[in-house]
């Protein structure tokens, strides 16, 4: 299964974050990805799998506007 | 020091584990009389109910076993609208528990039940082999509660159309405690183990008509409503966005994909009153001692149609229906 | 048309009265979001959702189970699992019961406990139990790394590895129609959103890249009904998905990893539908090969379900000799499996 939220960088230990979901603390493995405290991340079966870009966050009336072309 | 087979003998060592461990902790006129049976006041109708506990780790943030086994079998008095009176303890030790460990539930059980308001009038120990990992131990409570003359049936069969249907807080927190500590997720999660004798006692005196009531423990909310609906012939509908839970608890679930809603609770109850009557009794469950989250999560309709089709049914955030069937399976994460 | 807003698109989706279109989900955490957000009590009877093969447990055969079992009965081997697959069975049983009759069978958290637990345990070999699609693939490639760099000869993965792109192919081309694809949103995160776009050209079927909260699905779903018949892709999860992926994960599943055929729960071997260990790596290969075997068992209809031709109601054991307590095929076995989703969540 995906974890389906994200959780924030906390702390970084050479190639192990430490993650944390809403006060859940789990450490990840960060091989996979450059990332660094503060970053939103994707965690999956105990690897950040993604750094979340942000600028991108997928709110509503931005996906909206995305769609904008095929919604007539 | 570990507890040793001869403390389960009968002989001197019996002695003075219970002279030095429980008389130290449970002290009242009726137990320090150490008779074969207590005697004890009565009424005319009596809850009677018995519980064991066994859990894995027996200490856990927010709670232990001993405060468990108080809450559990008090809060089961509570939900027939009696009022808890007396419990009686019997502990099953494994040889080789380190005696500060029983030591630190005894006192917790102790404790609980005086803030419940309930006396321990007897007891029993026995000590069995350790039979491999950490050595643990079992407790068993019984307790009576009085139930006033006056009183209406309460029950999973007594709901009623348009009641309206109460959480006393936030829901999956001692699951979700229980399953951290064991799985090695670090975080702030503490079992809501309480006893609910102050919200419930209050509901009874101010006469609330509360048609059903039941503590939210293993199986969770989903079972509990279930069977409301199956044995009262009624549907439930539930609003997802009402339902409290704690962000925490909401991304400790997300973590292992599981659902609040079918998670444990040790301190909660769930009450389906007549809706007139739904103001006050949040009012009054919210004024009390652990239920400060207390919220309307729902209402009932009564519909005549054959029994198997009732259903509980949460409406959800986006607008969907789900509808909340039974538990299956053991509650425990999903992992891959 | 700015301006619309969430209400609006439940409204349109409710009162969709246009010819009839069928969604598949290809990601069993979509599955379970689904049924979680109760999304299908909101869609027009016009709109239909069909539940893919995107739940890695739902899609392994039953050959691999029982090696898995066969390895985990021997002396000095113990096997490391997800906690799911723990409880499909296998052509006779499965992990959980062999491990009641002594089995060496461990659940983990992740694959990457195995490093650990091989580096403290010299005595033993330990064999991951790697299944997945993409996404969980370079976290099976980091553990081989980590194995190397600790010199360790004890840890094997026996490895039943799906890539999705063949296999949407095969349901296009065999299954009961679909018109639209609700990407994977984490395999895309690895893979890159252009696998798909360069999917919804091929086959002319349009595909969008959706995350997993409700509103987000329901979006995706209101495009995909737009979209019909004139193809097209959109990426509504760009904050984790981009065009290429994640590079570095590509590129160490590449290392260690080579297409082959696989075989699917139901559908028989697929041609380039999965990853075996390249030649050079096989010596932490516990057995991989030849496992094709698939004893599904008898009236289990797993397999048309996987394909969208029926749906889990259809099948005669649903709901009755099948379910979540008494469960015959994968597919209810699972919590993202189609039928444990149907079942639990009372969809039609």
């Amino acid at each position: 299964m995906c974890v389906a939220i994200p959780g924030r960088v906390i702390s970084m230990d050479g190639t192990k974050a430490t993650v944390d979901f809403s006060g859940n603390i789990v450490v990840a493995d960060a091989g996979l990805v450059d990332t660094k405290v503060g970053d939103r991340v994707l965690v999956h079966a105990g690897c950040i799998i993604q750094t979340m870009n942000d600028e991108l966050a997928d709110e509503i009336e931005s996906l909206m506007k995305e769609i904008e072309d095929i919604s007539n | 020091m570990k507890v040793t087979m001869a403390h389960g003998s009968g002989g001197e060592s019996t002695s003075k584990l219970i002279k030095d461990v429980f008389a130290k902790y449970f002290n009242n006129e009726i137990l320090n009389k150490l008779e074969d049976s207590a005697v004890v006041g009565g009424c005319s109708r009596l809850a009677i109910t018995t519980d064991s506990f066994v859990v894995t780790p027996i200490e856990f943030p927010g709670g232990n076993i001993g405060r468990l086994a108080v809450c559990g079998t008090v809060n089961d008095l509570l939900m027939s609208g009696s009022k808890p009176m007396y419990i009686t303890c019997g502990f099953i030790l494994e040889e080789g528990l380190d005696l500060d460990v029983l030591e630190r539930q005894v006192a917790s059980l102790a404790e609980c039940a005086k803030e419940a308001g309930v006396t321990i009038v007897t007891g029993d120990t026995k000590v069995i082999e350790n039979k491999g990992a950490e050595p643990g131990l079992i407790i068993n409570t019984s307790g009576v509660g009085f139930i006033s003359e006056d009183a209406q049936p309460i029950g999973p069969s007594c709901l009623e159309d348009n009641d309206v249907i109460i959480l006393s807080g936030n829901l999956g927190d001692h699951h979700a405690a229980i399953l951290a500590k064991r799985m090695g997720i670090e975080n702030n999660i503490k079992s809501d183990a309480a006893p609910l004798s102050e919200a419930v006692n209050n509901l009874m005196e101010q006469k609330i008509r509360v048609h059903a009531m039941r503590d939210v423990t293993r199986g969770g909310l989903g079972t509990v409503l279930n069977e409301f609906a199956e044995s009262s012939l009624c549907d439930i509908e539930l609003y997802e966005e009402k339902l409290p839970v704690s962000s925490e608890v909401k991304d400790f679930c997300g973590l292992l994909g599981l659902d609040p809603i079918y998670m444990g609770n040790e301190g909660k109850f769930v009450l389906s009153v007549h809706p007139d009557d739904a103001e006050q009794a949040l009012s009054i469950i919210r004024s009390s001692k652990y239920g400060e989250n207390a919220a309307v999560i729902g209402d009932v309709k009564k519909i005549n149609r054959a029994t198997d089709m009732h259903k509980v049914v949460l409406n959800t955030a986006i607008g969907g229906k789900r509808v909340i069937g039974l538990m299956y399976g053991e509650g425990l994460p999903r992992i891959c | 048309m700015v301006g619309f807003n969430i209400k609006e698109i439940v409204e349109e989706l409710k009162n969709y009265d246009g010819e009839e279109v069928r969604i598949m989900e290809v990601c069993g955490t979509h599955t379970a979001a689904i049924s979680e957000n109760g999304i299908p009590s909101i869609l027009s009877d016009k709109i239909k959702l069909i539940s893919g093969p995107g739940c890695p447990v739902c899609v392994t055969v039953t050959a691999v189970i029982d090696k898995l079992i066969e390895l985990s009965m021997r002396r000095d081997t113990i096997v490391l699992t997800f906690g799911d697959l723990i409880r499909v069975k296998g052509t006779s049983k499965s992990l959980a019961e062999a491990k009641g009759e002594g089995a060496h069978v461990k659940m983990v958290y992740s694959p990457m406990e195995t490093v650990k637990l091989a580096k403290e345990d010299p005595d033993h070999t330990y064999v991951f139990a790697a299944i997945g699609f993409e996404t969980t693939t370079p976290v099976y490639a980091m553990v081989l790394e980590e194995a190397i760099k600790n010199n360790l000869d004890n840890l094997k993965l026996l490895t039943s590895l799906k890539t999705m792109p063949e296999v949407i192919r095969f349901v296009v081309k065999n299954g009961g129609g679909v018109d639209g694809f609700i990407a994977p949103g984490h395999v895309a995160t690895i893979t890159g959103s252009n696998v798909y776009k360069e999917l919804s050209e091929e086959l002319g079927i349009p595909f969008v890249v959706a995350g997993f909260e409700g509103a987000q699905l329901l979006l995706t779903i209101y495009s995909l009904v737009k979209m019909k018949g004139k193809g097209g892709f959109k990426n509504l999860y760009k904050s984790a998905v981009t065009e290429n992926g994640n590079t570095r994960a590509k590129e160490i599943i590449e290392k260690f990893f080579e297409p082959a055929d696989a075989a699917w729960r139901g559908m028989g071997k697929i041609k380039g539908s999965g990853l075996v260990l390249k030649e050079e790596y096989r010596k932490f290969d516990a057995g991989s090969a030849m496992l094709d075997e698939d004893n599904m068992p008898p009236g289990c209809r797993c397999a048309d379900v996987l394909v969208g031709k029926i749906k889990p109601c259809d099948c005669p054991m649903f709901g009755k000799k099948c379910t979540p307590d008494t469960a015959h095929g994968a597919c209810m076995v699972s919590t993202e499996g189609s039928c444990y989703n149907y079942f639990i969540s009372g969809r039609q």
